[in-house]
């Protein structure tokens, strides 16, 4: 699958600053960061100096400035989910990981009944206990 | 051909609702994906001619089909958890398929849009007034007064904005609602936009729920008729628990930092790109039709206690046995909710704390489970409905680490705009862990520089540690630009105060 490149993202979108948040969705996507050259092509486009871009890019956590190539699983941690003992699966996710999976904390993917719950992609994953995150983390 | 009614709810699909339902269909049956009932314990639910199945997985579809399976719970709709509940947001959860208009239209859909579309604005804000329904977002303001104060305002361009940035831990609803019941989300926008004189509305979703913002890229665009001329966009956040915050998510939507602006004006007359804007929460703008219709701005008023009106979608959360949405009129006690129908912890030991409203809500020790769900009651005991989830802990939950975790959570989403939520949130970790050290010999290496000389230089007593700790709330709850700065103290406080035993070594 070839990736759009920046230029025909940006051509989808009028350019207006209400549209930064879609682009940086789909450069994000298309190339797994946001970096300063891509920061550069939305500046011009949407009429913005360079820093107030990168001060959005920089300001929320879906937006990186290099890209992980790594599969990432995407661990909640937030209250509901330590409830149900997520804190002591983080130890042996981590272990199975290694330097080859992302494991990265979230806060809530919003299935706080039935936690620990974990993402990968737009895949979900519920009730997890040490065995199926081993498993999920190797699967990747 | 059995018809087997399977939730594709994101919960359901997280517990493996796919594959059962393709083993259903494998099976020769016709499967049809429906809301999901909020039993999230049972999950994946199976539905045959009204009997329930569950937990399902792919082998049990041979026992269930030839009626020996012992996973069977009976009649779902008698279900205890069902049975005593009081659904008005979530009448349609687990009977309707979330993208059916055919589905929407036959239990009573776009009645109230009708309805209201043939009455004065002003009496459509009326009954939003009658209703007493409040905003269900967590602030509990007068969703009635807000859409007046928009009405009135004299602008060309106004809009409607619904806050779907449902970041708090324990809590589902805004996502079941709009995964399950999309077109009455956007029913409840448009009634909005006819009260108001609003032409646009923004949906702001988070980034987290994947599942809900295909949902209602769908739904939009097989509303859009019915809501025209009203026109409705989805925005997609991007991991920033501040956005919540409707100062914050109005930036966010503009392209901006999702920084808090100060207030006033109010976004009800400088909101979206400085227009007069309603900004409400998911349920807040899903409950509604059913005041729009005959009779429903009085029922809303009939039900619930005190200044507390209508009925709240309560989450059952963490480790809880029977988790899930369970939508009650106001009033309900938390030892109802946590261990008669939610049948006490998952683990099976003891509940030591429950925390309600979120990371920035109290936790509340049992000895306080005698509380009524009302607005008023909790804020009189130091806490908080906000968007009314209940997150249970067993006695293993170690209170000092979760009033740590409070603080740490505040410094990883403070957006940095005010400096008791920015500097606080991080002195607060410090401070936590120091007592929980048993204090410190000398000053740190920051307090013992020349250049620091207001700052302490002898060793601290616990005492003066704790009061320390509860300088640093008073001035982040009272000096914050909002509720994230502004509330943590709320967990906190309450841990200190209730479990104070969990702040020693």
């Amino acid at each position: 699958m070839s990736r759009p490149s920046l230029t025909a993202i940006l051509a989808d979108f009028a350019p207006e600053q209400a549209a930064l948040l879609p682009i940086l969705h789909e450069v994000q996507a298309a190339f797994g960061c946001v970096d300063a050259q891509a920061e550069a092509a939305i500046a011009a486009h949407l009429n913005l100096s360079r820093a107030e871009v990168h001060g959005v890019v920089s300001f929320y956590h879906d937006f990186t400035a290099t890209a992980d190539p790594r599969p990432c699983v995407e661990l909640c941690r937030a209250e509901a989910c330590q409830a149900r003992g997520v804190e002591a699966l983080v130890a042996a996710a981590e272990a199975a990981a290694g330097s080859r999976v992302r494991v990265k904390t979230v806060y809530c993917l919003g299935l706080c009944s039935s936690g620990p719950a974990a993402r990968t992609g737009d895949t979900l994953h519920a009730r997890l206990d040490e065995a199926a995150l081993t498993a999920l983390v190797t699967s990747l | 051909m059995t018809t087997v009614r399977i939730s594709d709810d994101a919960l359901a699909l997280a517990c493996g609702a796919d594959a059962v339902a393709a083993a259903f269909a494998a099976a020769g049956c016709t499967v049809e994906r429906v809301s999901s009932w909020g039993m999230h314990w049972l999950e994946p639910l199976v539905e045959i001619d009204g009997l329930g199945f569950g937990p399902a997985v792919p082998g049990d579809v041979a026992a269930i089909l030839s009626g020996t399976s012992d996973k069977a719970i009976g009649p779902i709709e008698d279900h205890p958890f069902l049975k005593g509940q009081q659904r008005l947001t979530f009448a349609r959860a687990g009977r309707t398929r979330p993208l059916s208009l055919e589905d929407y239209a036959a239990s009573g859909g776009w009645a109230a849009l009708t309805r209201a579309r043939g009455m004065a604005p002003a009496d459509v804000v009326a009954k939003v007034l009658q209703s007493g329904l409040r905003g269900r977002g967590g602030a509990g303001f007068p969703a009635g007064i807000k859409w007046q104060t928009v009405a009135q305002a004299k602008a060309p361009r106004k809009f409607v904005v619904c806050n779907a940035d449902e970041g708090d831990s324990g809590t589902f609803a805004d996502r079941m609602l709009m995964e399950g019941d999309p077109f009455q989300l956007i029913e409840g926008m448009a009634i909005a936009a006819h009260a108001v004189g609003a032409e646009r509305g923004y949906i702001y979703v988070r980034s987290e729920y994947p599942h809900a913002i295909a949902k209602l890229n769908a739904a939009i665009a097989l509303a859009a008729e019915h809501v025209a001329p009203f026109a409705l966009e989805l925005r997609v956040g991007a991991g920033a628990y501040v956005c919540g915050e409707e100062t914050s998510l109005l930036n966010s939507i503009e392209g901006k930092r999702g920084e808090v602006r100060a207030k006033p004006p109010l976004p009800a007359l400088e909101g979206l790109l400085g227009c007069p804007t309603v900004v409400n929460n998911v349920l807040t703008l899903a409950a509604i039709p059913h005041i729009l219709i005959p009779g429903g701005a009085s029922l809303y008023d009939s039900l619930g206690i005190d200044r507390s009106k209508g009925t709240m979608p309560i989450q059952l959360a963490g480790n809880v046995k029977h988790g899930g949405l369970y939508e009650t009129a106001f009033g309900i006690s938390l030892d109802r909710l946590v261990n008669e129908i939610g049948g006490g912890t998952a683990s099976g030991r003891p509940v030591k704390a429950v925390q309600v409203g979120g990371p920035l809500g109290a936790y509340i020790p049992p000895a306080q489970f005698h509380l009524p769900f009302d607005y008023e009651a909790y804020a009189g005991a130091d806490a908080l409905i906000g968007h009314g989830g209940i997150t249970v802990f067993d006695d293993r939950a170690d209170m000092g680490a979760l009033a740590r975790f409070a603080f740490q959570f505040c410094a990883a989403e403070s957006c940095g705009k005010c400096t008791p939520c920015r500097i606080g949130s991080t002195r607060g970790v410090e401070l936590i862990d120091r007592i929980r050290m048993g204090g410190k010999a000398d000053a740190d290496a920051v307090e013992a520089l020349p250049q620091m000389h207001n700052a302490r230089k002898a060793p601290r007593s616990r005492a003066e540690d704790l009061h320390l700790l509860e300088d640093l709330c008073e001035t982040m709850q009272l000096g914050s630009l909002c509720a994230l700065g502004g509330f943590t103290p709320y967990p906190v406080r309450s841990a200190l105060k209730h479990w104070p035993e969990d702040f020693e070594r």
